[in-house]
């Protein structure tokens, strides 16, 4: 996917949403410019399958040797996959952030917390 | 990051920034966290060489005629004792024993033949609390005390290659040079007090020199160092060379509420024939043995147990980490921090929490790395 066809958090996450089986879905990850950031990821902490989450709270978290960061979900819903090759590969994060480092689909309840992303070019402007 | 006062700069600063330097605070300085990545930078340092900028570090010289018995009534070793040359770690400490800072203390020969001074390298965070210190210690003392941290810079090459990169530079034969000594001398014909100290594990020197010249000796180190695959390395994997190395950090490991006895540091207190400010208690320290022991750490996963995370064992709590990281040379978590004396065994499993989980850990021996011969 390329960025410019998503939206971004203010916390770096990018989110790409989509019908599936009649259900909004957000394709969520981490923007290139987080990952460049945190540098020498060592672990993600992906949730559950089934978790519910509530907008712009944390809900799953990436270490890197120097600290840890929680990812914040977007939009309120439920987790519907998540990325199980991350853990044991987590340079797909960097080398393909928009694509197969895709993090969670979250399936929408309420997507209110859509309306306070930002297009790449803000979101580009925010990381300057 | 963001801080209030304005950051001081280090004569560095423009090189580090150049060369992709990510800039942070630290103890008011603007330093380069790390270049590229932290591993790497860190993987360097042991297997060739790393450069380190480390102006921040305060420097203070004490001079006059009652320089060593001034110092000798305030540092927790002797340094009446200290050959020409000499570098000795140790601490200061105040009534109650509690840790001011730890040192390392210089005897300095400017000249053959003139007589000895004393110097200091305090950590960065404490030099304004030490600078103020030794001066309401003076008391009938005739001294002069003079904090010279912005006259000079200070770097360090550190790695097993670090000596060998060095000697050609300079007419004095480094590779005679013993640990913890230092002296002045040329090095690409600038005047460098050059001595064979650091803290990463590794073999290495620390430069001094004048501020205005020390662009020109970084780049030419930098230089070299590229050729052998080193490279200049940020405060983010001194950080994990430190832990690695089992080596306390000031306001982590060591702080006025942690004692010199359960910081595991006996080696840098000597009482014998001496007297100094905070004796009197590391000697109820000794003679009452510690409640708390400073410990390694090693975690089972990948998950890193951070400063501030508790230690538990059969549900209660029984410690606190002071410094966590992800090690680089052995690819696991791994942490420092105080238990009490009764779960300090080594082999002893304890659980942490992070962030709400629980994880295994063991206690295991201090240092975690330590360097071949």
């Amino acid at each position: 996917m390329s960025p410019e066809d998503l939206l971004f958090a203010k916390t770096h996450e990018w989110v790409a949403v989509a019908e599936e089986n009649g259900a909004k879905v957000a394709t969520l990850g981490l923007s290139a410019f987080a990952i460049e950031a945190l540098t020498d990821l060592v672990y993600i902490d992906l949730p559950a399958v089934g978790r519910q989450v509530e907008a712009e709270q944390p809900f799953c978290e990436v270490e890197s040797v120097k600290a840890v960061s929680d990812i914040y979900s977007p939009v309120e819903g439920e987790v519907i996959a998540v990325n199980d090759a991350l853990p044991d590969a987590l340079e797909i994060l960097g080398s393909d952030p928009y694509g197969a480092g895709w993090i969670a689909k979250i399936k929408i309840t309420d997507e209110a917390g859509l309306s306070n992303l930002m297009d790449h070019a803000a979101y580009q402007e925010q990381c300057k | 990051m963001s801080d209030n006062l304005p950051l001081t700069p280090t004569p560095l600063h423009d090189w580090h920034v150049a060369h992709g330097g990510r800039m942070v605070g630290f103890a008011g300085w603007s330093m380069p966290v790390q270049y590229t990545s932290i591993v790497e930078e860190h993987q360097a340092t042991r297997s060739t060489v790393g450069l380190f900028d480390i102006s921040h570090m305060g420097r203070v010289l004490v001079d006059g005629p009652d320089a060593t018995t001034f110092l000798d009534s305030l540092l927790t070793r002797s340094v009446a004792d200290m050959k020409p040359h000499q570098i000795r770690y140790s601490l200061i400490c105040n009534e109650q024993g509690g840790i001011l800072d730890d040192i390392l203390a210089y005897r300095i020969v400017l000249k053959e033949g003139d007589p000895p001074g004393l110097g200091m390298v305090v950590n960065a965070s404490n030099r304004e609390k030490i600078v103020a210190w030794l001066q309401s210690q003076v008391g009938g003392h005739d001294v002069e005390i003079r904090d010279v941290t912005a006259v000079y810079s200070m770097i360090a090459l550190q790695g097993p290659k670090a000596i060998e990169l060095l000697d050609p530079l300079t007419p004095f034969e480094l590779t005679s040079m013993r640990y913890y000594t230092g002296q002045l001398m040329e090095m690409t014909g600038v005047d460098c007090f050059v001595s064979r100290t650091g803290y990463t594990g590794e073999d290495g020197c620390e430069i001094i020199c004048d501020a205005d010249k020390v662009v020109g000796i970084w780049e030419q180190l930098a230089e070299l160092a590229d050729k052998v695959g080193g490279r200049a390395v940020g405060l983010a994997a001194r950080d994990t060379l430190r832990l690695e190395a089992g080596m306390p950090l000031y306001g982590h490991e060591l702080s006025e509420s942690i004692n010199p006895v359960e910081a595991g540091l006996d080696f840098a207190i000597n009482l014998h024939n001496r007297d100094f400010v905070g004796k009197e208690a590391l000697v109820e320290y000794r003679k009452n043995g510690q409640h708390r022991v400073r410990v390694g750490l090693q975690l089972e996963g990948r998950r890193v147990a951070r400063e501030g995370c508790r230690l538990l064992r059969g549900g209660s709590e029984i410690g606190v980490v002071t410094s966590g990281t992800f090690s680089p040379s052995f690819e696991r978590p791994i942490a420092m921090g105080y238990v009490k004396d009764t779960s300090a065994a080594l082999g002893t499993s304890l659980t942490v929490d992070i962030r709400g989980k629980e994880h295994s850990a063991t206690v295991v021996p201090l240092p975690f790395y330590q360097r071949g011969n």
